[in-house]
């Protein structure tokens, strides 16, 4: 492990998405576009606004991230620039944590833009503080991220990559309490709700915007997060061989 | 100790397929040692072997006296892979200052390597905008800018102008000199004169292991083309 170099891959990381400005953009403009949508889908009643909004903030940087560290993984592969990476004296983690900071960086960045848009211009009102909306966002982000680089092992193609969204992701958007909240599913569901991430990013949002200050329930769903991702990126290394047949 | 590579009983499957069938050679240190045989005879999986990233069935790789694939020897050999490996989204002096951080090598020495290859004018472009053999070279820039003992380079030169060839050639010659060891493969015959020694493949076996005036003089032709067609009927002939 070095710092040197996985902040060198960070680096590398965001200039290639320098080079690519309509990414960059798209990263920005499509989250902000979506929730202006949603605000005025429920413009009569704005505390359903509060509610899917606030929730939307973190579930979009999951999302994004997913699609982007999938494509990108599969494109290291596909180009050979991992297997050239990997005859490198880099270490696996400096790899993975690279991304995984060059994410946390463009997260971070979008959850500033989207949620101060979402705040002064939205008129979203929630109890608790937006750094920690924005805290949430940026933890939700690292954990799409993690995801993508794990699955991204198992896709042969970009067609096999875009659709582990749907069978990884959408499941958990319908159960996380976003449509029916969680108590009132069947047990068994229930029981999947729990095993799933997101379930805790929306419950630590939901946290967010009922009380003022931050609760017990929050630190343990953002721990929970984090531990998530943690291991989904142990997962990702164990995909990355050196030798293959 | 003067073998770079060490290579006794190697066989390797790949997707179900023998594809090297029990090799024994030496590469000695400071030599360029050329790799030759058709497409699909094994030129990769061997040079995959000794880079140490292929599954091996039998038989030992050491390298640098070590055994291939030790992670001592990621920052002693060099391996340049036969499709282009570099981002193509980065600029060219981008990737191998990113390489080069890898190595511990400064960006200074990576734009260095820029121009060594030929590549100082087209230092600020995206590697995805290059030509063929641009894009080739910007590839075996990331690959040398290490300064590695040994360099393992798949086909350095397809696709290149003769005159770049040449340049190519003429400095592979002079790391040589300065004591790297390299091993290059390809499929041209008319680039095996100017290595110091050969190795000819076919069909997962080697062929021949000599230098090219010893070729010439077992087969008893000049030219190298010739000679390997040679060498394979009369080991045809001994196996009917």
């Amino acid at each position: 492990m070095s710092i040197t170099m996985t902040l060198a891959t960070t680096a590398r990381i965001l200039r290639q998405l320098r080079h690519d400005r309509r990414t960059i953009a798209m990263i920005l403009v499509i989250p902000t576009l979506l929730l202006t949508l949603l605000r005025y889908l429920f413009d009569s009643d704005p505390r359903v606004f509060d509610r899917i909004g606030l929730i939307m903030l973190g579930v979009f940087p999951m999302v994004i991230m997913f699609l982007l560290t999938s494509v990108a993984m599969l494109r290291e592969r596909t180009s050979g620039t991992l297997e050239r990476l990997l005859t490198t004296p880099i270490h696996k983690l400096d790899i993975l944590l690279g991304y995984g900071l060059a994410f946390a960086v463009i997260s971070a960045v979008q959850a500033a833009v989207v949620s101060t848009l979402a705040y002064w211009l939205l008129g979203l009102d929630t109890r608790g503080s937006q750094w920690l909306v924005g805290v949430i966002a940026i933890g939700n982000a690292i954990l799409g991220m993690a995801l993508g680089l794990f699955v991204s092992a198992f896709a042969r193609s970009e067609f096999q990559a875009v659709q582990f969204m749907p069978a990884v992701l959408l499941p958990q958007v319908l159960v996380c309490g976003l449509f029916v909240p969680r108590e009132q599913m069947v047990g068994w569901l229930q029981a999947i709700s729990d095993v799933l991430p997101m379930s805790y990013a929306v419950q630590a949002l939901t946290e967010v915007g009922a009380h003022a200050d931050p609760t017990g329930t929050l630190w343990r769903d953002l721990a929970i997060i984090v531990g998530a991702a943690i291991v989904a990126l142990v997962a990702g290394a164990a995909t990355l061989r050196r030798r293959s047949g | 100790m003067q073998t770079a590579i060490e290579i006794r009983g190697l066989v390797v499957d790949r997707g179900g397929r023998r594809v090297l069938r029990g090799l024994d050679f030496d590469v000695p240190r400071g030599t360029v040692t050329g790799l030759l045989g058709p497409s699909g005879s094994g030129k990769t999986t061997l040079m995959r072997c000794v880079v140490g990233v292929q599954k091996m069935v039998s038989g030992t790789v050491t390298v640098l006296g070590e055994p291939a694939g030790t992670a001592s020897l990621r920052r002693r050999v060099g391996y340049l892979t036969q499709s282009p490996s570099v981002y193509p989204d980065l600029t060219v002096r981008e990737n191998a200052r990113y390489f080069a951080s890898l190595y511990g090598v400064s960006p200074a020495d990576a734009d260095q390597t820029v121009v060594d290859v030929g590549l100082a004018d087209a230092a600020g472009q995206l590697v995805g905008n290059l030509s063929g053999g641009q894009h080739a070279r910007a590839s075996l820039a990331c690959t040398m800018l290490g300064r590695p003992e040994l360099l393992i380079l798949d086909e350095p030169t397809v696709g290149q102008d003769p005159v770049l060839r040449a340049d190519l050639w003429g400095r592979f010659h002079q790391l040589a000199d300065a004591g790297t060891t390299l091993l290059v493969s390809s499929h041209v015959m008319d680039e095996a004169g100017r290595c110091d020694r050969l190795l000819l493949m076919r069909d997962g076996d080697l062929v021949a292991d000599d230098t090219p005036a010893g070729i010439r003089a077992t087969t008893g032709t000049d030219d190298l083309e010739e000679a390997f067609l040679r060498l394979v009927l009369a080991l045809e002939g001994q196996a009917v």
